[in-house]
């Protein structure tokens, strides 16, 4: 690139080089790990204990796929689907309702608008776990406790969601498109949803992807409410059999495939909305 | 208010011509009706799980279920002021995993800040082949949960299952992954892996978007792609490295899913290795919720102290660039 670098070919090349293999070496590790959980999934309990990762003479992929959803009465099918209700309508309902506060944000002019924007940004450094106990104690005074609302009212909640709904609807809604709107005579809500929705795609879609990988990730708010076994999450199962599986083995496998399969939706969902989420991580990052 | 008035003034000849203050009134009235529609669910979920709760939280930790005088009678609630407090700051476990959150946040969020901050600056220098296949590669590990992310890595720490201690033994170097000094650098390492790929995705999209001909300045002026990437780059990069170091700091902070699944394997890790661990073992399996509550309050002070503090570093360093 630089006008020095074509009179010295020499130390260019060995700048080249070693940016490859840093990043190559960067690359092998974070892909590894994900490999040899594939290869792992294929194996049974005593090849994986004892023999060669890659050779394929104890392949029983199939086994320990019939092993997984035969296990406990084929509970991991019922924490799929529970992981899947929680984090899809989860993030799908979240995302419509962090988008249009962050979109009225933008577009409106009210009394302390900028107090409760700050309100909403000093919610998203609280951590957690420090809600976890109240939200626990709320939860058992309505009689809430070990219920699917339990878990998913407050995955909900996501400030940094109105953050970025207010910044995609600064850069992807033109004030003059709405000018144009309301001479048309159309009502502010009918405008919303016919209008300005539309054009926050992406920005939704980018919304969605964060809190669709939050709620997939949700371990601790599970952990709190639950304890019937049947409401559980896939994270949350996979511990319960992880610490099970010290006392008897034949877990292993079974975890090692539950684990895998858990990984499938998150990178069906980026790879198949990666024209959405690209262009909104873009306008996220850079303001 | 402007747009009000905007809004008077393209409206056609016809209806323009009286644009009583009324009409006006009634325009801003449905306006203000529909961010108040917009934003309602919103601020209904916020009240609900989160100002009620941080309430309750602080509420909680300044009562406690005591025993009335004597030991006669009910339990009852009863307000303790700070003692709870004073009970969670003197007990050393809470410290020990206040100590080990801070040794956490020192090791792990330079290495962070930095690797992240390097990969970008590699794939935005242009002489990386196969680019997209390695942020693709490099990005990855973000779609695995985080308990996944540990249960990989746990296993890949566990002699007998790891090819990675295996491949160690054969070379005649053992090594234990879950003890004592090297249980930390370990939960480092599943963090480090679970985000690197994200936040170097942020930081590539903000090197993305700098001017080329701030580079091309740069070059003119005989800077190396070392000293372009360091010195010209970087600078304009600063608040997209400040966001990611916010929000590592207060994802590190509430440091839970790791150390938990660790914990079953590991007898380096107890029930109270960090303040978050301190919580959920005070609240679930002591019951004593004044003292989860009080615990909570400090995580929480802590945590917005913290995060104050470096958006207050953002600030001044904005300020200075446009002084500049």
């Amino acid at each position: 690139m630089s006008a020095t670098g074509s009179t010295l070919p020499r130390p260019r090349l060995l700048g080249r080089a070693t940016v490859n293999a840093v990043v190559a070496i960067s690359v092998l590790y974070t892909l590894l790990p994900v490999l040899w959980l594939v290869l792992a999934a294929a194996k049974n309990r005593d090849a994986l204990f004892g023999s060669d990762l890659l050779s394929l003479s104890d392949f029983s992929f199939a086994r320990n796929l019939t092993d997984l959803f035969a296990m406990d009465g084929g509970l991991y099918g019922r924490w799929y689907v529970n992981s899947l209700l929680y984090a899809v309508l989860g993030a799908a309902v979240g995302a419509l309702v962090s988008v249009a506060c962050g979109y009225a944000f933008d577009k409106y002019r009210f009394r302390h608008k900028e107090k409760l924007f700050g309100l909403v940004l000093a919610a998203v450094m609280v951590p957690q776990t420090v809600l976890a106990l109240p939200l626990y104690l709320m939860a058992s005074e309505a009689g809430l406790v070990n219920t699917f609302w339990a878990v998913f009212v407050p995955v909900l909640f996501n400030p940094f969601g109105v953050y970025l709904g207010r910044i995609f609807s600064q850069g992807y809604v033109p004030d003059e498109v709405l000018e144009a709107a309301r001479i048309d005579g159309a009502g502010e809500l009918t405008m919303y949803a016919r209008v300005a929705l539309r054009m926050l795609g992406p920005g939704l879609v980018t919304v969605f992807l964060f809190q669709l990988t939050a709620i997939w990730n949700n371990f601790f708010l599970p952990m709190v409410m639950l304890s019937d076994q049947d409401l559980y999450p896939v994270s949350l199962g996979l511990y319960a059999w992880n610490s099970s599986a010290s006392v008897s083995p034949e877990y292993y496998p079974v975890v090692i495939m539950g684990s895998l399969l858990a990984v499938v939706p998150l990178i069906l969902a980026f790879v198949l909305l990666q024209r959405f989420w690209r262009s909104g991580l873009t306008a996220g990052a850079v303001k | 208010m402007t747009a009000t008035t905007e809004h008077t003034v393209r409206v056609p000849a016809p209806r323009a011509a009286a644009p009583s203050a009324r009409t006006r009134r009634t325009a801003r009235r449905r306006r203000l009706g529909a961010a108040g529609v917009l934003m309602a669910p919103f601020f209904l979920l916020l009240t609900t799980v989160f100002l009620i709760p941080v309430g309750t939280a602080a509420y909680l930790s300044f009562y406690s279920d005591d025993q009335p005088g004597l030991g006669f009678g009910p339990e009852r609630t009863v307000f303790v002021g700070l003692r709870s407090y004073a009970a969670v700051l003197t007990d050393p476990t809470f410290l020990g995993g206040l100590g080990t959150v801070a040794l956490y946040c020192l090791i792990y969020i330079p290495l962070m800040v930095a690797g992240a901050l390097l990969l970008a600056l590699l794939l935005d220098s242009g002489v990386v082949r196969l680019r997209a296949f390695a942020q693709l590669g490099l990005f990855l590990p973000h779609a695995v949960p985080g308990i996944i992310a540990a249960l990989i890595w746990l296993y890949l720490y566990t002699p007998g299952i790891s090819p990675v201690v295996d491949l160690f033994a054969r070379a005649d170097i053992t090594i234990d992954f879950l003890g004592v000094h090297t249980v930390l650098p370990s939960i480092v390492n599943i963090a480090l892996w679970s985000n690197l790929g994200y936040n170097m995705v942020v930081f590539y999209a903000a090197l993305q978007a700098v001017p080329r001909e701030v580079i091309e300045a740069a070059v003119v002026d005989g800077a190396g792609p070392v000293r372009t990437a360091l010195q010209v780059k970087t600078p304009l990069v600063r608040a997209s490295i400040v966001m990611v170091a916010m929000f590592t700091l207060i994802w590190a902070l509430q440091l839970f899913t790791e150390p938990m699944l660790l914990s079953q394997s590991s007898q380096m890790i107890n029930s109270r290795f960090s303040p978050s661990m301190y919580i959920y073992d005070a609240a679930f399996t002591r019951n004593n919720y004044s003292l989860a509550a009080a615990a909570s309050v400090i995580l929480l002070l802590c945590t917005v102290a913290l995060s104050y503090g470096v958006t207050r570093l953002t600030s001044r360093n904005s300020t200075a660039e446009e002084a500049r």
